[in-house]
C-alpha cells in the first residue's frame, strides 16, 4: 500500500506550482510521506542515495564477518557477532523504507547483485589483522555515526525514522571498536603495533567515506535544498576530523597524515589532500577486494534460494490445508 | 521466484501503550513474518508485543484529500470545552 506514488494530481495543478508548493513544505521542515506528491527528481535521488546505503549495511557485514570464527575470546565473538548481525537489520530497515518509494525488494538484490547498484567505498579493503576489527568499529562506524545523525532530519519521513533507529544502535559499534584499539594501544609492543597498522590502513579511506569534496560532488546542491542531506561532504569529514583525532592521541597512536595539524585560527584541524584517484579506482571496481564481496554476496543469495523455494512451497501447502 | 509478501510491523513497546507501526518486512507467511520481526525490530527488547499485517489488506486515506477530509473539524470549535465560557465562580468544571 506504501509503494505507489500519487503522480496523478487531481487538484490539476501545474507542476510548476505542485514543485513550489514542495519546496514550501520543505522549508517549514515538514516531513513527506510516501503518498505524497513529490518530483519525481525528488523520488530518484532517494531510491538511489537509500539503496546504496542499504547495500553499504549488506556488504559491511562482509569484512567483519571475517573475523567472528576467529575473534580472540567468546566475548570478543558475542560483541562481534551482535555488530554484526545489527547491520543486517541496518540494511533491513533501509530497504524496507526505500520500497515505499515504488522500488521492490527484487530490483534492489538483483541491482546490487549485477553490479549495478553502489556501496559505500570502504567495505572493498581488506581486514587481515585483528586489530582491523577495532578499526572498522571505531573509524568506520564513527564515520557512519557522523553521517547518520543529521539524517535523522531527513525530509523523507521513513528514511529519517530509520535513521533514529540506527543511529540508537551505532554507538555501541562505534565503543567497542575503540575499546578492541584501547586494549591494544595498552598491549605489548607488538599489539601497539598491530593497532597502528590498522589506523594506517583504515585513515584515508574512512575520510573517502563522506565522498567526493564539495566542489566535485554532483549531487549535494540540490540534496540539501530539498533537505535529503543537512550538512555538505567536506563538512561532515571536517567534523569526523576534529573528533577523532584526539582519540587517537589519547591512545597514543598517531594519524597517518605528516600534513595534519591544529589550526588556531579556523579552529580545526588542517588535512593533507585525500588521493581521489584511489577513491575513483575503488568505486569503479577496482579495489583490494571489490570482486570477493559481490561473490560472497552472490554465492549468499544463491545458496539461499532452496530456502526461499521450501518456504514458499510450505506456504502454498499451508494454504491448500486452509481450504480444504 | 515471485518477491515475498510485504507485511507492515506493529509493535507494543510495553504493556499499557499502543502497537505502533515500526517498519515493514518480507515474508511468506505470517508465522515468518512475526519471527523475522521478532529479529529485525526487537534485538534491544523494544517490544513486548508483536503483530504483522500484510500491507496489501490495509486501506489508506487519500493525501491528496487530505484538506476536504480533515479540515471540516477545524471550524468546530464548539466540540472543545474552552468554547464555553464559565462564571468565575463555578467551580469543579
Ligand atoms: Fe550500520
Ligand atoms: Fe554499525
Amino acid at each position: 500500500m506504501y509503494s505507489q506514488g500519487l503522480k496523478d494530481a487531481e487538484g490539476q495543478l501545474e507542476p510548476a506550482e505542485l514543485m513550489a508548493e514542495f519546496q514550501a513544505r520543505i522549508d517549514r521542515e515538514e516531513k513527506i510521506e510516501p503518498r505524497d506528491w513529490m518530483p519525481e527528481a525528488y523520488r530518484k535521488t532517494l531510491i538511489r542515495q537509500m539503496s546504496q546505503h542499504a547495500h553499504s549495511e549488506i556488504v559491511g557485514q562482509l569484512p567483519e564477518g571475517n573475523w567472528i570464527t576467529r575473534a580472540p575470546s567468546l566475548k570478543r565473538k558475542m560483541i562481534l557477532l551482535a555488530k554484526v548481525q545489527d547491520e543486517a537489520g541496518h540494511g533491513l530497515y533501509i530497504y524496507s523504507a526505500t520500497e515505499t518509494l515504488g522500488v521492490t525488494r527484487d530490483q534492489l538484490t538483483d541491482e546490487l547483485l549485477t553490479g549495478k547498484a553502489k556501496y559505500s567505498s570502504i567495505f572493498n579493503y581488506p581486514t587481515p589483522s585483528w586489530a582491523d576489527i577495532g578499526a572498522v568499529g571505531w573509524l568506520v562506524d564513527g564515520a557512519a555515526i557522523m553521517n547518520q545523525v543529521p539524517l535523522c532530519r531527513s525530509s523523507y519521513g521513513p528514511y529519517a525514522r530509520s535513521m533514529i533507529r540506527i543511529c540508537k544502535e551505532e554507538s555501541f559499534h562505534q565503543r567497542q571498536g575503540y575499546e578492541i584499539m584501547t586494549v591494544l594501544a595498552r598491549g605489548t609492543a607488538a599489539q601497539k603495533d598491530m593497532a597502528q597498522r590498522a589506523l594506517n590502513r583504515f585513515w584515508w579511506p574512512a575520510l573517502m567515506m563522506f565522498g567526493p569534496s564539495d566542489k566535485d560532488s554532483k549531487h549535494s546542491e540540490q540534496s540539501m535544498k530539498w533537505k535529503i542531506k543537512r550538512f555538505t561532504n567536506d563538512e561532515l569529514r571536517q567534523k569526523f576530523i576534529d573528533a577523532t583525532v584526539p582519540q587517537a592521541e589519547h591512545l597514543g597512536l598517531t594519524i597517518p597524515d605528516p600534513e595534519l595539524r591544529w589550526n588556531e585560527e579556523t579552529g580545526q584541524y588542517d588535512h593533507g589532500e585525500i588521493n581521489w584517484q584511489e577513491f575513483i579506482d575503488v568505486i569503479k571496481g577496482n579495489g583490494p577486494c571489490n570482486k570477493e564481496r559481490l561473490q560472497a554476496r552472490i554465492n549468499a543469495h544463491e545458496e539461499g534460494e532452496w530456502v526461499r523455494e521450501a518456504a514458499e512451497v510450505y506456504q502454498q501447502k499451508q494454504n491448500q490445508e486452509e481450504a480444504a | 521466484m515471485s518477491e515475498m509478501k510485504l507485511y507492515e510491523v506493529f509493535i507494543r513497546a510495553k504493556s499499557g501503550l499502543n502497537h505502533r507501526h515500526v517498519g515493514s518486512l518480507h515474508a511468506s507467511d505470517p508465522q515468518m513474518a512475526l519471527l523475522n520481526a521478532r529479529d529485525v525490530y526487537t534485538r534491544r527488547k523494544e517490544g513486548v508485543s508483536i503483530w504483522v499485517v500484510e500491507a496489501e489488506q490495509i486501506t489508506a486515506s487519500n493525501p491528496a484529500q487530505e484538506h476536504e477530509w480533515f479540515d471540516p473539524a477545524e471550524d468546530k470549535v464548539y466540540r472543545h470545552p474552552t468554547f464555553y465560557p464559565l462564571d468565575k465562580e463555578v467551580e469543579n468544571m
